[in-house]
């Protein structure tokens, strides 16, 4: 894990240069450009609002306006929803380079993981700006950076853990859009994490869920503008540091075996 | 003495076909156990090198031949520590770059600035590096008034310059070139040639594979030949092409051919009473004949200074190579050459008629050629010789190699290849017996060889 740590910091010039680059291509030939980074979130804000204030309205009154508390819950959702899905194919989608030149291969998943972390924070200042806008912004807001690093750990964890495991079981790219369409529906994002009743076997499986916390600690911040989620973050933390050793481990484990297969 | 660049031992390398009915059961395993690599039991192997070793000196180029298929971009792989040896070690000292495929990992939708930054940093190089190489990097590709336009806009031509041009500015102390100079236009690999021999001149270590055996004989210090994963030749650049060569034209039938008429040489090479105890060649030294036959060498006599064909000779005798050669049309452009070679495949000594500057004017029908070593200074052993008729440029007419020899019988186990004329002196407070004197062997010496073998003693 430490051996991990230490060659993305060595590779961080071209970690950084691949995230860079990943940005500009993402959007160059498209007509709006960088500014996608802001209309998808937008738009996919739209969408849920659409269905949760006028198809199936959810009227309960600690988390009005909907659509705001919503968007606190999806923004970071997307990031690591879509940091898993992308990270999951990259080994294979760049198997040239796996191939043929000599080369920090976890740096391919970190890159994905990065790229939309960069997104995610460039979608930040919009929910920020719809919250001062509605007059929900809170103080808590500054503390946002101690989820995000939960979250940034998780997510690294797993994207190694994937990248390296879909190499050889191709099947987990197709599963995978499934159980995170699962885990999006198993993580409070679209209700609330309060609303459900202490003690009941739903609250249990919830909270064995680590991006429960993170969402919900981020929910608090943005939303509520009051704290006490610690304890859950902390744990989501614990889960998210044995992710990463795991992923790392395995990744390290499979590496040989990496230009071989892709 | 210099370390060598490159070291490799015995390395092999299989590749493991996973059977597709069993992922299921081995990916629910490996989530509940982790054990991954254990329970991914391979169905079949695939052995694509067996036992390669060779050394490359710093500073030389080496080049790897072979078939498709043969193994060579495996080895290439493995040098690059792209991939590892599954069995063997190879070490590489100093910095690698690999020239596998050119412009590896290049973004289509990003500018050639851009992709020279990212593909250099993968290629090992530190942001300051790229900074001071740059320019020198653009410049060698000849793409300045496009490097701000997305690669995909470019042609397949400027797209491989742009990755030549930064993976040879990574400036590596070992070069690994795969291929990479059959595509492109002339002038490109003409280009290509010429920052290749900078680097040789500047005495970087390269290593290539290639099909390109001009290229082999022009610019390789040494060569090894991949056949289906083995070592088959390795070994001066000249004899390892033409035997190559050879192979490639006539097929394993042909050599397989040569090889029981090598066979049947060396049986008869070697009298009953002799047996040819150590006459096998290992060390990539292998009997064999090849060549266009356009001349023939039809006969080849051993003979001692009366005219006696012998096999066994004693140190100091003289030994003349007599051959009967047939040219079926005349020919103007021939040498005869001649090899001794000890039986590990060492060369004794080696010279040809072009070497000495006979001019050859004309050959044609039976010819006799005579070369007499005089005095052969050799200590006991058996003894390979090679015969060739060959075009002044090396093309083979007929390469026998190998397929005679001779033995130098000694009642002196001493020990090397050359044994100069020599006696020994005590004075002083020095007394040692003389040796008793004996016949040298049974064999009759022939111009009565003067055999100074053991004889010294104190005077």
């Amino acid at each position: 894990m430490i051996a991990a740590i230490r060659s993305l910091v060595r590779f961080r010039a071209l970690v950084e240069s691949l995230v860079s680059r990943e940005l500009k291509a993402r959007y160059r030939g498209s007509v709006l450009g960088f500014l996608w980074s802001f209309v998808n979130p937008l738009l996919l804000l739209l969408t849920y609002t659409l269905v949760f204030t006028v198809i199936l309205p959810n009227r309960q009154p600690e988390i009005q306006p909907f659509f705001l508390f919503l968007f606190c819950g999806i923004l970071p959702w997307t990031w690591f929803q879509a940091s898993l899905s992308e990270s999951s194919g990259v080994l294979i989608a760049n198997a040239n380079l796996i191939k043929k030149v000599l080369f920090p291969a976890e740096v391919l998943p970190t890159v994905c993981v990065l790229a939309n972390l960069a997104h995610f924070l460039l979608g930040l200042p919009i929910l920020l700006l719809f919250l001062a806008w509605q007059g929900t912004l809170a103080w808590t807001a500054v503390l946002l950076p101690l989820p995000i690093v939960v979250q940034l750990v998780l997510t690294l964890g797993l994207s190694l853990f994937l990248s390296a495991l879909t190499v050889h079981f191709r099947d987990i790219q197709n599963i995978l859009q499934h159980v995170l369409h699962l885990w999006f529906f198993a993580t409070p994002v679209i209700y609330s994490y309060a609303a459900i009743a202490e003690g009941t076997p739903l609250r249990q499986a919830l909270r064995l869920n680590p991006m429960t916390h993170v969402i919900v600690t981020y929910q608090q911040m943005l939303f509520h503008g009051n704290v006490d989620h610690w304890r859950g973050l902390f744990l989501a933390l614990l889960v998210g540091m044995l992710a990463f050793a795991a992923g790392a481990f395995l990744f390290d484990r499979l590496r040989d075996t990496l230009p071989e297969e892709v | 003495m210099t370390k060598p660049a490159i070291v490799a031992q015995g390395v092999s390398k299989l590749y493991r076909r996973f059977a597709h009915k069993n992922q299921l059961r081995t990916l629910k395993s490996a989530l509940l156990t982790g054990s991954v690599l254990a329970d991914l039991r391979p169905e079949e192997t695939f052995t694509a090198l067996e036992d390669v070793s060779f050394e490359v000196k710093p500073g030389t180029t080496f080049a790897v031949i072979g078939e498709n298929g043969s193994g060579k971009s495996t080895l290439l792989k493995l040098v690059a520590g792209i991939t590892k040896p599954t069995r063997g070690s190879l070490r590489v000292l100093g910095r690698v770059s690999a020239l596998i495929e050119l412009g590896a990992g290049f973004h289509p939708e990003i500018s050639g600035r851009e992709n020279v930054a990212i593909n250099a940093m993968m290629l090992g190089l530190t942001r300051k590096e790229l900074d001071e190489s740059y320019d020198a990097i653009v410049e060698f590709a000849e793409l300045k008034d496009f490097i701000d336009a997305p690669v995909k806009t470019y042609s397949s031509g400027m797209y491989m310059r742009l990755g030549f041009a930064v993976a040879i500015h990574v400036d590596p102390d070992v070069l690994l070139i795969d291929e990479v100079l059959a595509v492109g236009d002339e002038a490109f690999t003409r280009k290509c040639l010429d920052k290749i021999s900078e680097f040789r001149r500047r005495g970087k270590t390269i290593l290539f594979v290639t099909h390109s055996l001009g290229l082999v004989e022009k610019m390789c210090d040494d060569v090894l030949w991949l056949n289906h994963g083995r070592t088959r030749g390795r070994g001066d650049p000249k004899r390892v092409v033409d035997e190559y060569l050879t192979y490639v034209a006539g097929g394993e039938e042909a050599l397989l051919r040569s090889r029981s008429l090598a066979d049947a040489a060396q049986a008869e090479a070697a009298p009953a009473s002799e047996a040819p105890e150590d006459a096998g060649a290992p060390g990539g030294y292998r009997p064999g004949r090849w060549g266009s036959r356009e001349v023939e060498i039809r006969q080849v006599r051993l003979l001692d200074s009366l005219d006696r064909e012998r096999h066994l000779f004693i140190p100091g005798e003289t030994l003349t190579l007599a051959l009967s050669v047939h040219a079926a049309r005349p020919v103007s452009d021939f040498v005869f050459g001649v090899g001794l070679f000890a039986a590990d495949g060492t060369c004794v000594y080696g010279t040809n008629t072009d070497l000495e500057d006979f001019k050859p004017r004309r050959l044609e029908g039976e010819a006799i050629v005579r070369l007499s070593l005089e005095g052969l200074q050799l200590v006991e052993g058996t003894y390979l010789v090679d015969l060739a008729a060959h075009k002044r440029d090396g093309t083979p007419y007929d390469y026998l190699r190998g397929l005679h020899s001779f033995r130098i019988k000694s009642r002196v186990k001493d020990v090397g290849i050359y044994r100069p004329q020599h006696h020994w002196s005590f004075g002083g407070g020095a007394e040692l017996d003389r040796p008793v004197e004996r016949p040298e062997l049974d064999v009759e010496p022939g111009d009565g060889a003067a055999a100074s073998g053991g004889k010294g003693g104190a005077r």
